[in-house]
């Protein structure tokens, strides 16, 4: 397979360089007053691979993706996605770049439409410049792309027969799925998942992950933070545990799961709540 | 019979159009974008000084008109410019503030020669160009039951002028609101992160808006000045209540909901006090007493709205609600 071909190479150990990065990351520190909640020296993810980031809750995970995407701003270090320099980049900016995210309390536009929702992700809209948006002409070829694609995907993620209900009407999982189609609207090269199976039926994850999977086959990368192991063994080729801020270990999931770092790291913090997570998203 | 044909001229009155122009602005930053704008009536009011003074100056309408809509496009810059960062709470306070200071320097005897302090600026002053561009008869002019003068201060003329402003804005805030433009300011409204997750600079949209319904509001205050006087106090915390009031009462985020707000609010309140004075015998409530009591029959009357239909009359109860 690929993805064995292209960590063969690959050294198990934390900040392991890769043949092909989309995203660097170099001495990456965050903190909040004295706590240092990110603190990566080195951290490279491979294009057009599924990454897990996993570790136990207040390990840094959706603070760290938080910087890597522009939502929050990091005091050291800096970050390189497809070659652009991502220091100082307004998370808009990071989107329009080609990286993504969605958010692991799910973001939907609760009272737009559910077609709406999907046409908001699209990019090169010359309508929603206010001068243009007053002449329909200039904007309603490109709508009309617009929405021919949102109905593709909204086929594939099976949610078309819901287009016109508001989004705040759909179930949890629902809204999921429509983050991410929404997500793939802008046409990413790099997807960025937080916590894509929270909340999330049972009924549902098997199609979560397919459609997952389906996102690197068309070429995309995916890096994601989850905490269902189950999840990241079927769909990872590359696993990066954090711990405390930092990365403690790398390498495919089975390898990842039996060291000795992790173990500890895991077995060592007993936070059963999900509190210290929310605080840290 | 006085009592309808008051509520009937009340209903199309040049400040009733007025109020309806500065709601539009409002809609345009509540309704479209979730902005709380506390201080709408500070856009209204810096709107009349920037035309009013202008214009006692000499200087021609058209460029009286450009500074006094400027001053307020100048006023949204500067308040957004440190808030729209922020969460939206920050607005309504910084906004609400600030309209204040602009009432409490225009009334400031220091500028009494610009501003006429608290007593403010006579119509005479600058009315006269906005009237002498009126077709209409220079007498009064009486059509069906309602009588106005054809050209001067609160005329035919400028009910005509107002009321097409009214129109030409929904017109504008119909389309805005249809277009992706409109799309990116709901999706703000909304949820801010998800839309900048989605590639969009949410604060220039935000400052946009701001800065649309802001003029808008100027605008309605000029109009409201041409059927009255530059008078600060006119233009406190009041007057932005009774524009929040009379856009959810007609349906926030709708086209004609402003519009519709505005007449309902007003003619109720005329009703309401004709009503009252016809009815309830002097030695009871005296006449001066008559107004605060209408009001507060009109405040009542909105509670029950807002219970009983927090959507106002033509709004979409899944697409806005006031707790939403």
């Amino acid at each position: 397979m690929a993805e064995t071909t292209a960590f063969a190479s690959v050294a198990h150990e934390p900040g392991a360089a890769k043949p092909d990065a989309i995203l660097v990351a170099d001495g990456v520190v965050r903190r909040f007053g004295g706590l240092t909640a990110v603190n990566v020296n080195h951290f490279e993810v491979q294009r057009n691979s599924i990454t897990a980031l996993i570790g136990p809750n207040g390990a840094g995970k959706s603070t760290f993706f938080n910087l890597l995407t522009g939502f929050d701003m990091a005091q050291e270090g800096e970050g390189v996605f497809n070659g652009k320099p991502l220091k100082g980049m307004p998370s808009a900016k990071v989107a329009r770049a080609g990286m993504v995210r969605t958010f692991q309390l799910t973001k939907a536009l609760s009272r737009m439409t559910v077609i709406e929702n999907m046409r908001l992700g699209a990019q090169e809209q010359p309508g929603e410049n206010i001068l243009t948006a007053f002449v329909p002409p200039l904007w309603s070829a490109r709508e009309r792309q617009i929405t021919e694609q949102a109905h593709e995907l909204l086929h594939r993620f099976k949610l078309y027969e819901k287009k016109d209900d508001y989004a705040g009407s759909l179930s949890g999982g629902q809204r999921k799925l429509l983050e991410m189609a929404r997500a793939l609207m802008s046409k990413p090269t790099m997807v960025m998942l937080d916590e894509p199976m929270a909340g999330v039926n049972p009924a549902l994850t098997e199609s979560l992950l397919d459609h997952i999977v389906e996102l690197k086959e068309e070429g995309m990368t995916v890096l994601f933070v989850e905490h269902d192991m189950h999840m990241v063994r079927r769909i990872s080729d590359w696993v990066v545990v954090m711990a405390e801020g930092q990365i403690i270990a790398e390498g495919p999931a089975g390898t990842v799961m039996s060291n000795q770092a992790v173990q500890d790291a895991y077995l060592g913090a007993h936070h059963d709540t999900d509190l210290s997570e929310e605080r840290d998203a | 019979m006085d009592i309808l044909t008051n509520v009937l001229t009340t209903a199309i009155a040049p400040s009733t159009a007025a109020f309806a122009l500065a709601a539009i602005g409002l809609n345009f930053h509540f309704g479209l974008t979730g902005l709380l704008n506390m201080g709408q009536a500070g856009f209204m009011l810096l709107g009349m000084y920037g035309f009013a003074i202008s214009l006692s100056n000499g200087l021609p309408i058209w460029l009286a008109l450009i500074i006094g809509l400027a001053a307020a496009a100048v006023f949204a810059l500067l308040l957004g410019w440190p808030t729209l960062k922020l969460r939206g709470d920050y607005l309504a306070i910084v906004t609400i503030a600030a309209a204040e200071m602009v009432r409490f320097l225009g009334r400031s005897q220091s500028l009494k020669d610009l501003t006429g302090a608290s007593s403010g600026i006579r119509g005479i002053d600058y009315k006269e160009p906005f009237e002498t561009l009126s077709p209409f008869p220079d007498s009064i002019v009486t059509i069906g039951p309602i009588s106005m003068h054809g050209s001067r201060s609160s005329s035919w003329w400028l009910t005509t002028v107002t009321w097409g402003l009214v129109i030409l804005f929904s017109l504008i805030y119909w389309r805005l609101s249809k277009s992706p433009w409109g799309r990116v300011l709901k999706g703000v409204r909304e949820d801010e992160d998800a839309v900048r997750s989605l590639g969009k600079n949410v604060y220039s949209y935000k400052m946009q808006a701001l800065v649309i319904g802001g003029v808008i509001g100027a605008f309605g205050g000029i109009m409201w000045a041409l059927g009255n006087s530059v008078q600060p106090d006119s233009m406190g915390r009041p007057t932005t209540f009774w524009l929040w009031t009379l856009l959810l009462l007609g349906g926030a985020a709708t086209v004609f909901g402003p519009m519709l707000g505005s007449v309902l609010f007003w003619s109720a309140l005329t009703l309401v006090k004709g009503v009252a004075g016809a009815v309830i015998p002097d030695t009871v409530l005296s006449p001066t007493e008559l107004e605060p009591f209408s009001l507060v029959l009109v405040g009542v009357t909105l509670m029950l709205l807002v219970i009983f239909r927090p959507q106002g009359v033509l709004g979409n109860k899944k697409e806005l609600a006031f707790n939403g």
